[in-house]
């Protein structure tokens, strides 16, 4: 599905390294690529050879992508901090799976960290989005693109084992026209007829660095006014709303489903982007929501960045699955009725 | 009527090198400019510098830079040339940079036969870092982290990259020479631009290594240096071609 997307996004580059759980995707845009007379696609040597490959394609003015899963995306945050420095558009997919270490090939979001702080060094961010579908990781690809080329910034799609083996009908947005994309007069293609261009990461004199990093945090505000998404279900009324992204927001719509059968006011929300947070949002919740139900694949990652937003005004309960468990609705929904019913104790007795 | 005989070549900047008395780098930026000119290929090249010494040679090189990590220019060229192949993509890499950090890359984009070119830089010590040993350092040679001389037993010895790349299929032309004087200067030249007619003629990998004097670093003077460079790097890194399946390349 990302392939696909990629593909009609007008993406011309792709470098990758096998690794489970995506190698469909590697795969997919060997095939993809190969009768396309503009397209490229490297099997790298290395993780850090194909994410290096794609700032090289980038500066030539390609719309270039990479992926891997969490072990492989720790080897190209070299390049991703690189790629934000040099304010080079790129996508990155994570197809996480379990870890720290090598751990395991499972479904996982212990990745949430790396991703939304950086990753790699220096002041930077990532745009980082996380589709629950099939339909939505087909839009998401292509925005993606549009993103990275718009920002000049690297755009990550953080799914998980569980997404990139998804079998789901979708339909695909129209190919781009890259005719009609906007152009780039930053690309290094050649001084021909105009100054020489340089795409540099170094800023030896501190001043010009420090501008850099206030153009470049500028850049994330506009970003983070821009572009934060989230997803709500059944909120309006809800007494818990439970917070989660990609695949456990699935499972915990699967379990507000039964316990709204049984008559519980309980809401879901998704933040779609999760850097830019959509802090506001949840802020917004707060105002009639006391109590959200954090739902990771992790031992709390994203919760953080729930309890900045709310800034104390509401309760945070926590329930995680780390290490590629994936919790059932019927579980998350025994969570929420204990959580619920102890809220509506407290109630009956104020 | 005055005749001029000496110019500043056309594609380079006009600022003042930062490189030591001595140094190489300023006599291989030259000729790499004089020949973007000679064979009319500046207005379609871009240079891919490294880090090291010559990071700042988008000071210096009037043509468009790309700027990459420390290791990895093989791998942001490949992403160049693989998206403009009309382009002329060469990178300028020392041997830290080539030979220990960014072997992989360049040894697989050697093995891909890229259509690119490498002018690679071998002094024999980490000179921007203050010398310490790199991967080409002489046995017995001194840096700030070899103390009493490199120890084969202890640090390995001198790693010849050059020969290495020649065993990969995928290259085409690769050339050892030396800027230490006036007729291996020529040499090296004649070699830079052999590789670049090579990527012209769309035949694949090419690479020059040039034996370069680091005064500073060796703590010679820069004549001394020069020396040194004849009579003792030549013997472990002989001036020769190292691979040539190109022949004669118009």
């Amino acid at each position: 599905m990302i392939g696909e997307a990629a593909v009609r996004a007008g993406c011309r580059f792709y470098a990758g390294y096998p690794i489970t759980p995506q190698n469909e995707l590697t795969e997919y845009m060997a095939n993809a690529m190969a009768p396309l007379e503009d397209g490229t696609f490297v099997q790298a040597e290395s993780e850090l050879a194909a994410i290096n490959m794609v700032i090289g394609a980038s500066m030539a003015g390609a719309r270039a992508m990479t992926s891997s899963s969490s072990p492989g995306i720790s080897l190209k945050q070299e390049g991703i901090s690189y790629l934000a420095a040099q304010e080079l558009p790129a996508v990155i997919i994570n197809t996480m799976r379990g870890g720290p270490g090598l751990g395991n090939i499972a479904p996982s979001q212990g990745d949430y960290f790396q991703a939304t702080r950086g990753g790699g060094h220096g002041d930077y961010r990532t745009i980082v989005l996380a589709p629950a579908s099939g339909q939505e990781l087909a839009n998401l690809t292509m925005t993606a693109f549009d993103y990275a080329d718009n920002y000049r910034t690297p755009v990550m799609i953080l799914g998980d084992g569980m997404m990139g083996q998804m079998m789901e009908p979708v339909t695909f947005p129209d190919p781009v026209d890259l005719q009609k994309l906007s152009p780039k007069p930053w690309k290094l293609d050649g001084a021909d007829g105009r100054p020489s261009r340089v795409i540099l990461s170094l800023l030896l004199d501190t001043a010009k660095e420090e501008e850099h990093n206030w153009k470049l945090a500028r850049k994330y505000e506009t970003i983070a006014r821009e572009i934060a998404r989230a997803d709500t279900y059944m909120t309006q009324d809800a007494h818990l709303v439970v917070i989660a992204y990609g695949t456990a927001a699935r499972i915990a719509k699967g379990a507000i489903k039964r316990v709204r059968e049984i008559g519980l006011k309980v809401g879901l929300f998704r933040p779609v982007t999760l850097w830019p947070f959509p802090q506001r949002a949840i802020l917004e919740l707060s105002r009639f929501v006391k109590d959200f139900l954090v739902f990771e694949m992790s031992t709390g990652q994203m919760l953080e960045d729930v309890k900045l937003s709310l800034e104390g005004r509401s309760r945070v309960h926590f329930y995680g699955r780390p290490g590629g468990i994936i919790s059932t609705p019927d579980e998350i929904a025994k969570v929420i009725n204990s959580l619920y019913h102890r809220q509506r104790l407290e109630l009956e007795e104020e | 009527m005055a005749k001029k005989v000496f110019e500043r070549p056309k594609y380079l900047k006009k600022s003042v090198f930062h490189y030591c008395p001595g140094c190489g780098h300023s006599i291989i930026h030259r000729l790499v400019a004089e020949l973007l000119d000679e064979l009319d290929i500046g207005k379609k090249a871009i240079c891919v510098p490294p880090a090291g010494c010559a990071v700042l040679a988008y000071n210096y090189l009037d043509v468009d830079m790309g700027e990459a990590p420390h290791g990895r220019g093989a791998a942001v060229a490949t992403g160049l040339k693989r998206t403009l192949p009309d382009k002329i993509v060469f990178t300028y890499q020392g041997d830290g940079d080539i030979a220990a950090i960014g072997t992989a890359e360049t040894i697989h984009a050697a093995n891909r036969g890229e259509n690119i070119t490498v002018i690679f830089v071998n002094n024999g010590v980490y000179g921007m870092t203050g010398g310490q040993m790199a991967p080409t350092t002489l046995e017995g040679q001194n840096s700030t982290t070899t103390p009493g001389g490199r120890d084969p037993a202890r640090d390995g010895s001198p790693l010849d990259l050059s020969q290495m790349l020649a065993i990969a299929k995928g290259s085409v032309y690769i050339e050892r020479t030396a800027v230490n004087s006036p007729k291996n200067i020529r040499r090296t030249k004649r070699a830079i631009k052999k590789a670049f007619k090579v990527q012209m003629a769309g035949l694949g990998f090419s690479l020059v290594e040039v034996l370069s004097p680091c005064p500073t670093n060796w703590k010679m003077t820069p004549v001394d240096a020069a020396k040194w460079v004849e009579e003792h790097v030549t013997k472990i890194f002989p001036l020769k071609v190292i691979k040539d399946k190109a022949g004669k390349v118009t």
